[in-house]
């Protein structure tokens, strides 16, 4: 018997599973060919050649030479790269935290039953809406230290002006200000999402043992919902990183390079120096930060499920 | 019956008659129609001179049969969009305006642009009319390549002056600086922290900031590179004490935040009449004289950079067309270059407020003069500025770079840094690059 089966699939043609497989595969490549075609087109293809660029020195105008790995080495041993590399991890530690946590807040507090409750969570996130460059634009308005609203409002409260993002010592909080005020609301509806399936018999059972309201959040709220604040985590991480317009338009990396994040190098290095083979090794490096980061962070979300 | 009305009519026609008849020679010779039926697409700059452009397009198209497709992109978005395309072999426009501070060495290494001079000495693609001697010297310099190719007609030379509010210095009994060192006196003077006003504002930001400082280096006589582009000059004593003059005037008579301020933050805050002068592009003078956004419209001052202790300049940014060397329809786009550095539409742009066309006749235009609409003060300073302009950035491959180089150490002037140390520092850093650039 056992041998009549494997001679079945050896020959694969009784049916055998292999076989079947080889047919599908046969039988129905040309419906996955197109969406292939696609993916090696505009994702595999322009990854690889930038993998290609990051191996030469390439600049439009002046030709293109093999230099090997030297733009890597000149990579790792450029501080400007390092600087660069700390301050994207500072603002995304930042841009992630604060939406998180003022994200968590306000899905709990909407969560509760409250008049104009849906108007409420209607106006809160509006400013998820809004396009970021405008949001930037109308922002950096409102940092001027002389001119602008904020510094008119701490005064009129009687607290000394801030420099907002004119100072190389508050750029990057301020930057994550704009951030968390546009990012809150996405974290707020997953995590409200979360809480509206939660099952209500835990809840009834602390209420009869008499836990407080904090009791309640810490123990029970907070482990069931930790699914959910995972994935907003991963979403705000990726998008922490990636953050480019906000930064460009309000501070274009300044004051001197104290905002000068990864990526307005990256754009700086590309567009405005035309290095476009150093350019491409900063974007091949990030790209595996991004990698093993985005993975930390699925063992995470792996271990919360 | 003969009327008094046809008479005057007739009459009319004969004094005009040798006008008419001038004119009519001048085309005549000139076929402007000889490319009709063609079609070109241009690449502006976001900026006044291309608004006169595209409103007076469909003249252009008129008088030659060529059809036009011209969109304007945000400064900094169209000179990498440009050059990434003329790499490429083939770039989606015929005819592009170019910042030539900026970009003139790379497009001129490269090779991308079309020499004019061939088609500026062919008298069947150039109008008899034209009158290219009419082009300022120092643009027609700043537009020809080391080689003597000349790659662009000038357009327009943006010229730094001096904006200063009247009023305050009225309110302290102040006169307009004749030198640099009585400028930091007189920004010193008007400068009242407690009252909030300040003598002084200009650009802070790294890369922008650097027009400024070199302002002040060319009030030495000096520019920031040796003239074969090779050595930097820019921790010689005399860039010591150009920085040392921006970092007193931005640290002591400028406000606080001044560090980050570009030139829309500086220009917000003159507007707003608590600042004693401001040194930037003439091209603002239109904002500030709007009294919708201005406080300071009817107070607004325009002067001449004052003289340093060598020379006296006005730091000058040329804007020029171009033709891609790629280009299938060179013939056409050089009427479109031709059209728009002509007379007819540098005095639109100089009667509109539109910018400081690189023509010369159009200054003693009395019909322009006399239309211009930022009066008599502006004028007189814009004029002496064209007569002691020089180039207020070197003529580089990696100008951007020198300018984030630069600029940096400038915003460390600021926050306190050493200028001698700061400037070589900053010169050590961006020499290997330059030495780069040059051997590439």
């Amino acid at each position: 018997m056992a041998t009549a089966l494997t001679a079945a699939a050896g020959t694969g043609t009784i049916g055998s599973v292999p076989g079947r497989r080889r047919n599908y595969a046969r039988r129905y490549w040309a419906f996955a060919a197109p969406g292939t075609a696609v993916v090696l087109a505009v994702i595999v293809f322009p990854w690889l050649f930038t993998v290609f660029m990051s191996l030469h020195e390439w600049q439009p105008g002046a030709g293109t030479s093999w230099v090997g790995l030297a733009n890597y080495v000149h990579l790792f041993t450029d501080p400007d790269f390092g600087w660069a590399l700390l301050r994207t991890l500072y603002f995304s530690v930042l841009a992630v935290v604060a939406p998180l946590v003022l994200g968590i807040a306000a899905a709990v507090c909407f969560h509760q039953r409250f008049p104009l409750r849906g108007v409420a969570r209607t106006v809160f996130i509006l400013p998820m809406m809004a396009t970021p460059v405008a949001v930037a634009l109308v922002w950096s308005m409102m940092f001027h230290p002389q001119l602008g609203v904020l510094n008119y409002i701490l005064t009129s409260l009687g607290l000394p002006p801030s420099q907002w993002t004119y100072s190389a010592d508050t750029v990057i909080p301020t930057l994550v200000m704009v951030e968390t005020w546009q990012w809150t609301p996405l974290v707020m509806l997953i995590v409200l999402g979360g809480l509206a399936s939660l099952p209500v018999d835990p809840y009834e059972a602390a209420k009869i043992d008499g836990a407080s309201f904090w009791q309640t959040f810490r123990h029970i709220s907070l482990p069931l919902l930790w699914p959910f604040i995972v994935v907003a985590m991963v979403i705000r991480t990726i998008d922490a990183l990636k953050s480019f317009d906000v930064i460009y338009v309000i501070t274009v990396g300044g004051p001197g390079n104290a905002s000068t994040t990864i990526n307005i190098m990256l754009y700086q290095q590309a567009f405005s120096y035309y290095h476009l083979g150093y350019a491409s090794a900063i974007v091949v490096v990030f790209f595996a930060l991004i990698l093993a980061i985005s993975y930390l962070l699925l063992a995470v979300r792996q271990n919360a499920q | 019956m003969i009327r008094r009305r046809d008479i005057l009519k007739a009459s009319a026609g004969l004094l005009a008659a040798p006008a008419i008849i001038t004119v009519a020679a001048a085309q005549s010779t000139f076929d402007w129609k000889q490319f009709n039926g063609q079609h070109i697409e241009v690449s502006l700059t976001k900026n006044p001179r291309s608004d006169v452009l595209q409103r007076k397009q469909k003249e252009f198209e008129d008088l030659t049969g060529i059809s036009v497709g011209a969109e304007q992109i945000p400064e900094q978005q169209q000179r990498p969009k440009v050059a990434l395309e003329m790499a490429s072999g083939h770039p989606s426009f015929d005819v592009l305006m170019v910042s030539l501070h900026v970009s003139k060495r790379l497009f001129g290494r490269a090779k991308w642009l079309e020499d004019l001079r061939p088609y500026l000495a062919n008298p069947k693609l150039t109008a008899p009319d034209y009158d290219f001697a009419d082009i300022g010297a120092g643009a027609v310099t700043t537009a020809t390549q080391a080689d003597g190719r000349m790659d662009s007609l000038p357009i327009n030379p943006d010229l730094w002056i001096v904006y200063y509010n009247k009023a305050l210095f009225k309110e302290r009994g102040l006169a307009f600086p004749t030198s640099m060192d009585a400028l930091l006196d007189v920004a010193r003077q008007l400068t009242d922290k407690n009252k909030g006003t300040y003598g002084f504002v200009g650009r802070g930001l790294k890369n922008a900031n650097v027009p400024v400082w070199t302002s002040w280096l060319l009030g030495q006589d000096q520019y920031t590179v040796t003239p074969d582009g090779k050595t930097l000059l820019t921790d010689t004593p005399q860039a010591v004490w150009a920085a040392e003059l921006y970092q007193k005037l931005m640290h002591d008579c400028a406000p606080p935040g001044s560090i980050g301020f570009n030139w829309n933050e500086c220009q917000t805050s003159f507007s707003q009449g608590k600042i004693g002068m401001w040194l930037d592009g003439v091209g603002f003078s239109a904002p500030l004289l709007d009294p919708k956004s201005s406080k300071v419209a009817d107070s607004v001052g325009f002067a001449v950079v004052p003289k340093g202790p060598k020379a006296q300049h006005s730091a000058s940014f040329v804007d020029a067309m171009a033709i891609p060397a790629a280009s299938k329809t060179k013939g056409a786009a050089y009427l479109y270059c031709q059209w728009a550095t002509s007379k007819p539409i540098m005095a639109e742009v100089l009667r509109s407020g539109s910018g400081t066309p690189a023509r010369l006749s159009v200054y003693t235009d009395p019909a322009v003069v006399q239309a211009n609409k930022f009066g008599k003060e502006w004028l007189d300073t814009v004029m002496q500025s064209q007569k002691i302009s020089a180039p207020g950035l070197p003529e580089i491959v990696p100008v951007t770079e020198f300018r984030d180089t630069i600029g940096i150490a400038l915003t460390n002037l600021i926050a306190g840094g050493d200028a001698a140390t700061e400037l070589k520092k900053a010169t050590a850093a961006f020499q290997p690059v330059l030495d780069k650039s040059n051997a590439a």
